[in-house]
């Protein structure tokens, strides 16, 4: 499906379902250099079980026109710009790394629209290692090679993919060289200089979801975010998938589903 | 761009991938080996897990028609090995090239394939697959302009083996997917000679690889199979040729591949169709047996070709020889592309003319004794064939000139034996030959 929003294009996955806004909302967001295809299981699943589906390309990548967004927060705000276009009023919001801190923000700035939340990979603060920022300015492939490298824990490295004959390595690897110049490090600037809003603010049910052999969002960042929600007074669950990395979407589809469908079901 | 300042941590070697990628240790009896699941369906867990395997919203295995756990660890080593983004295994290298065909192209479709092909590669595309509409134009693998000139409206794949059969012209990847690209189509690659040990095509920009596994990749000939690989690079909706990956699927409820798997379209809409519909799916004890090969590829594949420039080199000198035909040779017109795109080795199947043709040929072949007469390459042993009495029988005197096959070409598939055995064998040969032009003359 394709609507507009700030005068681009904005390419949304919906499950293979066709939107139906009067259906309880489910908001994924992908991760830096990616798209709504890392989605496709989870959304598939929600949009056969009943669910309206929103799975959008960020802008600048995947089938989205326009420019990439320069902040978390600028993301944030253009995610409540393509609901409200989509007359979505309420969501339970997912995310993956990027897209975790885009979903945390914009729940923190609108809590009235969001029913659940679900971080996976998250980190707050989430500094972005200096050598792959600069190899991403340079639209250098490194950068790609680097965070497919340390998203995969080094059981993912040899693969043991749940989905037949799928070599999850390479796939990630496609998927950030589809992305057009300047995206891939914009997306790293905007986790880098994330500047995370008070947990005070999250007023849904929160699962965090981490990988127990994450290196770029070790478990323990993840941890961490769920004491500062519990002390905050959040109703918060962490969930921590045994030997997984940072691609957890590809490494652990079936865990990740099954813990989709306690957070948001 | 400062490329000298930039560097990503490298990952698993090839020797590492060729023995672990794909498989862990059996969760459930801690089998270190890849255990075979000789099982033609799989238990659900549950109604709801079963629903959701069918929706493609789960991963696991529902039947083995379309998907196995050996097999699938076949799928996923041969994916790593070739730096691509799947794979799908195939009761034949010819059902892996069918497969990868009926996925894109429909009645009507056009394919744009190299001449010097395994005869079974050109039976399936200039006898067969036209009767079901989709027609080839045969070109010369060292002319990619001709390639570009046979591009037509409805062309929907332009193909080439790495090395051609058995003339063993190297297929100038990086330069025919670039006229493959610029005419917005995939370049499917037959690296079936090489092996991705010797020459990984989709990093030389190819779209797809097909794999006769019976040969090198197994390396034992005793079984068959094939390999179809997705390079995941291919973009299938800026092309617009390809509503196959493209338009809604009414066999999938309206699933529309390109949009939902992205790098993974292809070769998802192979299996969720072309495996699940034409049914040609691998054995798992097959799969099980090309990975017992795999495992040893690399040791295999040097040995392969230490042993085959010993031999070339002996051809070479010999005054029974009236040529050899070798990419490493100075006189081989593809030396120097070889050399770039095949640095470790071009391979361990060549062909050489011996003095006196048709009938040399039959002496030679019949004097032999550690090489065996057989219709196949890239056993562990060293094999020996006349193409224009076996392979290639079907193709006439012109066509066999054309795809640069003599009357007594012999082709041989070097194997895994002490060279100097090999060497001893083949002067048996090459004393018969002499003795018969001695007798000629």
């Amino acid at each position: 499906m394709r609507t507009t929003v700030a005068g681009s294009e904005v390419f949304i996955g919906t499950g293979s379902r066709a939107f139906d806004r009067a259906l309880p909302g489910i908001v994924f967001l992908h991760g830096a250099g990616m798209d709504h295809t890392v989605w496709v299981m989870a959304a598939r699943h929600f949009a056969r079980k009943g669910f309206c589906v929103v799975a959008p390309d960020l802008p600048g990548h995947g089938r989205s026109g326009g420019q990439p967004l320069a902040s978390v927060e600028a993301m944030a705000d253009w995610l409540g710009e393509l609901l409200a276009v989509l007359g979505v009023t309420e969501a339970r919001v997912v995310g993956h790394s990027l897209g975790a801190l885009i979903a945390y923000t914009f729940c923190a700035g609108q809590p009235e629209l969001c029913r659940r939340l679900v971080l996976l990979g998250m980190s707050a603060p989430m500094p972005v290692a200096a050598a792959m920022l600069a190899a991403a300015q340079d639209d250098h492939p490194a950068a790609f090679e680097m965070a497919n490298t340390w998203s995969h824990s080094q059981r993912g490295k040899l693969g043991g993919n749940e989905t037949p004959g799928m070599w999850m390595f390479s796939t990630g690897q496609r998927l950030m060289e589809r992305t057009l110049p300047g995206v891939f490090h914009a997306d790293l600037v905007a986790c880098n200089t994330f500047d995370p809003p008070a947990a005070e603010t999250i007023g849904c049910p929160v699962m965090v979801i981490a990988g127990s052999a994450d290196q770029m969002t070790p478990p323990a960042r993840g941890r961490s975010v769920v004491a500062d929600l519990e002390q905050a007074g959040c109703c918060v669950e962490l969930v921590e998938l045994p030997g997984s990395g940072h691609a957890m979407i590809s490494e652990c589809p079936n865990a990740v589903l099954d813990s989709l469908i306690r957070a948001l079901t | 761009m400062t490329d000298k300042t930039h560097q990503a941590p490298p990952g698993p070697g090839f020797s590492t991938l060729s023995l672990h990628a794909g498989q862990r240790p059996d969760p459930t009896t801690g089998a270190r080996a890849t255990p075979i699941y000789q099982s033609a369906s799989f238990v659900f867990p549950d109604a709801e897990f079963a629903a959701g395997l069918f929706n493609i919203e789960r991963a696991g295995h529902v039947y083995s028609r379309l998907s196995n756990p050996t097999n699938a660890v076949l799928e996923e080593r041969i994916a790593a090995l070739d730096g691509a983004v799947g794979a799908i295994a195939t009761a034949s290298g010819q059902a892996a090239m069918h497969l990868a065909v009926t996925t894109i192209c429909s009645a009507g479709d056009h394919i744009v394939a190299s001449r010097s092909l395994y005869g079974g590669t050109h039976n399936l595309l200039e006898y067969t697959l036209p009767r079901f509409g989709i027609e080839t134009t045969f070109v010369d693998p060292r002319d990619p302009a001709a390639f570009a000139a046979a591009v037509r409206d409805n062309t929907k794949l332009l193909f080439g083996e790495i090395l051609g059969n058995p003339g063993l012209e190297v297929l100038n990847v990086p330069v025919v997917a670039d006229v493959a690209h610029q005419a917005g189509l995939p370049l499917m690659v037959d690296a079936t000679f090489s092996t991705p040990y010797l020459c990984r095509p989709i990093e030389f920009g190819a779209d797809l690889v097909v794999h006769s596994a019976t040969k090198f990749l197994s390396g034992h000939g005793v079984v068959i199979g094939g390999l179809l690989v997705d390079g995941g690079s291919f973009d299938w909706e800026a092309s617009k040729r390809f509503p196959t990956l493209t338009e809604p699927y009414d066999g999938f409820h309206d699933l529309v591949f390109a949009e939902e798997f992205g790098p993974q379209a292809f070769i998802t809409r192979a299996r969720k169709e072309g495996l699940r519909d034409f049914g040609a799916c691998m054995a798992p004890m097959t799969a099980f047996q090309i990975l017992q090969g795999l495992e040893t590829l690399p040791l295999r594949m040097s040995r392969h070709v230490a042993n085959t420039r010993e031999v070339v080199a002996f051809l070479q000198d010999h005054p029974a020889v009236a040529s050899v035909s070798y990419p490493e040779l100075d006189e081989h017109p593809d030396r120097a592309l070889a050399a770039e795109l095949l640095p470790l080795g071009v391979g361990a199947v060549f062909a050489f003319e011996l003095k006196g043709a048709r009938e040399a040929g039959r002496a030679f072949i019949e004097s032999l004794e550690l090489f065996s007469h057989l219709a196949n390459v890239g056993d562990a042993k060293s094999l020996v064939i006349h193409p224009a009495s076996t392979t290639h029988h079907r193709m006439d005197a012109a066509a066999l000139k054309a795809a640069g096959i003599g009357e007594g070409l012999i082709r041989l598939s070097i194997g895994l034996e002490d060279a100097s055995d090999l060497v001893a064998d083949l002067s048996r040969g090459l004393r018969r030959v002499t003795k018969l032009l001695a007798a000629k003359s």
